[in-house]
């Protein structure tokens, strides 16, 4: 009797688990529930506010980096050069630009405190494997900027591969990088420049700007 | 983000002017958006130093001992003289609906929120725009023209530089504050005000960009773009002159 009970325990548990598979979120749904995780967290977190960099990254790393499509994202900052990549290459510089863009965001994580988030209603065709989640982030006294998610349809739920802010898209912003440096130094020369930027020093967190 | 500050942009207009001048002559077209790339990045390197040793350092010293409610009763100030000119040009582009939200929160701001200190219109949710003088003109159909980095001002065109300069002169200022003294340090809290506004995004850039030369030259030439075209521009490359 009381295996039974808590064979079926264990089964929901199971269930549970495997919810996120079957029932896949709407990718809408998914980045107002992981938006609205992260602010949450940095509002409440002072560790965080203080500029605690460990915290910031490990938020980043397990809130965010999952719903992130990296390789997807290098390919399209690479554009045309992708291909000319060996594999070995272009695993290197998914890492490498993976690592360029956590950086990047963990100074600016505790700077968004302030902001609220405004999902637009999303238009979507049932089907669909690709679409754009559009989002406005506010702060008081200050014109709302848009933020657009290009999302993608993948076997373990909707992934973003670029984001475009101010309609300035991340990936087209970093093509005109990558294009001018592997046509001055090749690939290999891009990798290279990518891991000094990533070895390098953080630069400080700047103190939380009012605005 | 808008200009507020009158002096350094009058100082610019001359500065912007002259490099039109002296390079209008050879111009060896590197690209057709940054025609003045070697004479841009001169220009920038002077402004990292420039601004690196004196402005930077300032304005974060202001971040760091100002407390928090002051800075943001500067900058509501500030931000109500831009709404102004914000509504303004949502006239000159014919949007009276934005228009009339930006001179209501102008009004609203200017007697209860105590002459600009508090954002009450915000408050109640009357939100502010952004507009110049710059995606005016764009709108009406001017192209945007080359490039230009000036020191202690940042990334511009051609045409956003004229509507720098234009709503420069236009004030208030000027007017408000009719005593020269203070006339200056309003100035100097203006452009303070402005430069510890971007600090954040500046360091996001430093850590983002491989060049920063070209990230924040594309970057600022695809959000003008984007706001020329009410935030649904074309796929790029497919309009002349932009």
């Amino acid at each position: 009797m009381i295996r039974t009970r808590m064979f079926g325990w264990m089964l929901l548990g199971l269930g549970a688990l495997a919810l996120p598979v079957w029932a896949q979120e709407a990718p809408d749904a998914l980045v107002k529930r992981v938006a609205e995780d992260v602010l949450t967290t940095i509002r409440s977190d002072k560790e965080l506010q203080a500029g605690n960099q460990a915290k910031v990254k490990e938020i980043i790393e397990t809130k965010l980096v999952p719903h992130f499509d990296f390789a997807r994202m290098t390919a399209l900052a690479m554009g045309r050069n992708w291909r000319t990549a060996t594999p070995e290459q272009q695993k290197r510089l998914t890492d490498e630009f993976r690592t360029l863009l956590v950086r990047t965001y963990s100074g600016a994580l505790a700077n968004y405190r302030d902001n609220t988030m405004d999902y637009k209603p999303l238009r979507m065709n049932p089907g669909d494997a690709e679409v754009t989640v559009r989002t406005e982030v506010k702060r008081q006294g200050q014109a709302a900027v848009q933020i657009d998610y290009s999302m993608e349809k993948m076997p373990d739920g909707w992934k973003a591969y670029d984001v475009i802010v101010a309609g300035v898209s991340l990936v087209t912003n970093y093509r005109d990088e990558f294009n001018d440096t592997v046509k001055s130094s090749g690939i290999d020369g891009l990798i290279a420049v990518l891991a000094k930027k990533n070895a390098g020093p953080a630069p400080p967190v700047p103190p939380a700007v009012v605005k | 983000m808008m200009p507020r500050n009158t002096v350094r942009i009058r100082r610019v207009a001359v500065v912007l002017i002259a490099a039109t001048t002296l390079l209008g002559g050879c111009a060896t077209t590197q690209s057709k958006v940054d025609p003045f790339e070697p004479w841009n990045r001169v220009m920038f390197d002077v402004n990292d130093v420039v601004d690196g040793k004196i402005a930077k350092p300032i304005a974060e010293a202001y971040v760091k001992y100002t407390p928090e409610l002051i800075r943001r009763g500067i900058s509501t100030f500030f931000g109500n003289i831009e709404d102004l000119f914000v509504g303004i040009n949502n006239v000159l582009e014919g949007d009276g609906n934005r228009a009339g939200d930006d001179f209501g929160r102008v009004l609203l701001n200017s007697t209860f929120g105590v002459g600009g200190l508090f954002d009450l219109a915000s408050m109640m949710g009357i939100e502010r725009h952004n507009q110049d003088f710059g995606i005016t003109f764009g709108k009406w159909g001017f192209p945007q023209g080359p490039y230009f980095f000036v020191p202690l001002i940042g990334p511009t065109t051609l045409r956003d530089g004229t509507g720098t300069v234009i709503r420069a002169y236009l004030g208030p200022t000027t007017y408000i504050f009719t005593y020269v003294p203070v006339r200056n340090v309003v100035y100097g809290i203006g452009a303070l005000d402005l430069r510890a506004s971007m600090l954040g995004t500046e360091s996001m850039v430093d850590q983002a960009a491989l060049d920063r030369y070209r990230f924040i030259r594309n970057a600022y030439l695809r959000a003008r773009r984007y706001q020329v075209y009410d935030g649904k521009p074309p796929p790029e490359g497919d309009e002349e002159g932009q």
